[in-house]
């Protein structure tokens, strides 16, 4: 309990990186989510094509996997970021997948009526969905969306295996220089986890509580 | 008889004469105590009337402990420095139960009793000591580091400050390099990994026990050289459950026979010997508590 107390800073710093991949990971997800989303519905059968393979081999690849392709074979093609950004990108593109099949069940549950209504108004394709759909698409998928991002949060810690010091890296230093105190640390991690994965979700119960359209 | 049949005869000469060496060598192996008394009750007693021991080593360190895919056993020195316990203890190579140790689990497979023994390049420290027995030391090697070839911008550990150095998560050598030395530290799973990073450029360093790092310089010695002197001491022990200072006493009496009859020698030449590492002076084992 003491050695916990001792190395707070330590682990605050371990769940600020964390953080900061967390964050990286939520926009990247979101941004590459809802383009390929838009793909997923478009009426260019090429488009459909290119969302529908992005998600069946993302979604179907272990995420640890992901993460090899991403810092291995990166460097050898001559694109070399930092470990942060570069777990940055293997969170982000992984759960870029889930947030689009998300949101395109979010976009079957807007009636067809709204978008031949908008169609009539003279809007193109990318007005409507844009201005009509997608906005009413992400209110309705708001609670599976903060399921994917729980577990995006948790995923980060995949990145300690792959040159960047998290919560879960600092675990393992903690657990080097005090091994007779492996238990107190582990548990301290972990309410850590516990209590970003509340916050994240209670950011997502007032959203809900603001945002859910009413039928 | 022409030429080239010549040859070939002799080429299968020079094959079968290797062979034969190769043979002899396994046979100078420690031999095993069949008569050994040990006090009744202790662990030796009980590790002897089993037959068998459980050994927690490293099976992914060449040199040191490293297990072939489809092997029975790991092959290294710290594997052998454990055949030559278990040889004292009574018990057969082929009767020792081989299992996987990483940085991570030692203590708690030594406390919980997934293992007797740890022989994992387990460097002996003060807060290891408070939850485990450490015995020993039997080897003392010092951190290096492992750089590209044509990197001549690190020479030694002072150069590191703020570039990118890996080694393995939860190893001492990555400490030592971010706390003292000021560098960025970078932790992967396993050392080849690291080494593939160095390769592909993704970091500017690799480091640990220089022993380990020579292995990998014999691998690729066009792309990677080792640099600077020792600038750390690591001292591998023996583990084992805390508070068995009898276990501690007969590990610490043959640790020293090794080093006097020479097994110890051969077990270094054998393996790390191999690597291209220079024999050290057999170090002098702390006593026990």
């Amino acid at each position: 309990m003491e050695i916990l107390l001792d190395n707070i800073g330590k682990i605050l710093e371990g769940f600020q990186v964390t953080l900061i991949l967390f964050a990286g990971g939520t926009v990247l997800a979101l941004v590459v989510g809802t383009v390929l989303a838009s793909m997923r519905v478009s009426p260019v059968p090429p488009l459909r094509l290119v969302g529908a393979t992005y998600v069946n081999v993302v979604r179907n690849t272990p995420l640890v996997l992901i993460f090899i392709i991403v810092v291995f074979a990166l460097p050898e093609l001559g694109i070399q970021f930092s470990f942060r950004l570069f777990a940055i990108l293997a969170v982000g593109a992984y759960t870029a997948a889930f947030v689009t099949e998300a949101l395109r069940s979010g976009v079957n549950t807007v009636q067809a009526g709204q978008a031949e209504a908008a169609r009539a108004l003279g809007m193109t394709f990318g007005q409507t969905l844009s201005h009509v759909i997608m906005p009413q698409a992400a209110r309705s998928v708001i609670p599976p969306m903060g399921s994917i991002l729980i577990a995006l949060l948790k995923n980060t810690s995949v990145a300690a295996g792959f040159g960047v010091i998290e919560a879960t890296g600092t675990l393992r230093e903690l657990g080097r220089d005090f091994p007779q105190a492996l238990y107190w640390l582990f548990f301290g991690i972990a309410l850590g986890y516990v209590v970003l994965v509340l916050l994240v979700s209670a950011v997502f119960r007032q959203l809900e509580r603001r945002l859910v359209v009413v039928r | 008889m022409s030429a080239r049949r010549l040859r070939g005869l002799g080429a299968a000469a020079a094959l079968a004469l290797a062979l034969t060496a190769c043979g002899g060598g396994d046979d100078a192996a420690t031999e095993v105590v069949t008569d050994a008394k040990f006090p009744a009750g202790s662990s030796m007693a009980k590790f002897n009337e089993a037959g068998t021991i459980k050994i927690g080593t490293k099976f992914d360190q060449p040199g040191i402990g490293a297990k072939k895919p489809g092997a029975d056993a790991p092959e290294g020195f710290d594997p052998e420095m454990a055949k030559i316990v278990a040889a004292k203890l009574g018990i057969e190579p082929d009767k020792i139960k081989w299992v996987e140790t990483v940085s991570d689990n030692r203590e708690p497979f030594l406390q919980n009793g997934t293992v007797d023994l740890v022989f994992a390049s387990y460097s002996i420290t003060d807060e290891r000591r408070q939850v485990v027995g450490q015995a020993g030391p039997y080897y003392v090697t010092g951190q290096q580091l492992l750089v590209a070839k044509d990197d001549d911008s690190i020479k030694g550990p002072d150069d590191l400050e703020g570039k990118k150095v890996c080694s393995v998560e939860g190893s001492t050598s990555i400490k030592t390099v971010e706390e003292e030395y000021g560098a960025n530290p970078a932790p992967f799973a396993t050392y080849s990994e690291c080494v593939q990073q160095l390769l592909s450029g993704s970091v500017d360093a690799v480091t640990t026990d220089g022993a380990i790092l020579l292995g990998y310089t014999a691998e690729n010695p066009d792309k990677l050289k080792v640099v600077g002197d020792a600038f750390s001491e690591e001292r591998y022990g023996i583990g084992f459950k805390k508070d068995d200072t009898k276990l501690c006493n007969f590990l610490n009496e043959t640790l020293e026979a090794s080093f006097e009859d020479g097994s110890w020698q051969e077990a270094f030449d054998q393996t790390l010997g191999e690597a291209g590492v220079e024999a050290p002076e057999a170090p002098t084992v702390d006593p026990c508590e």
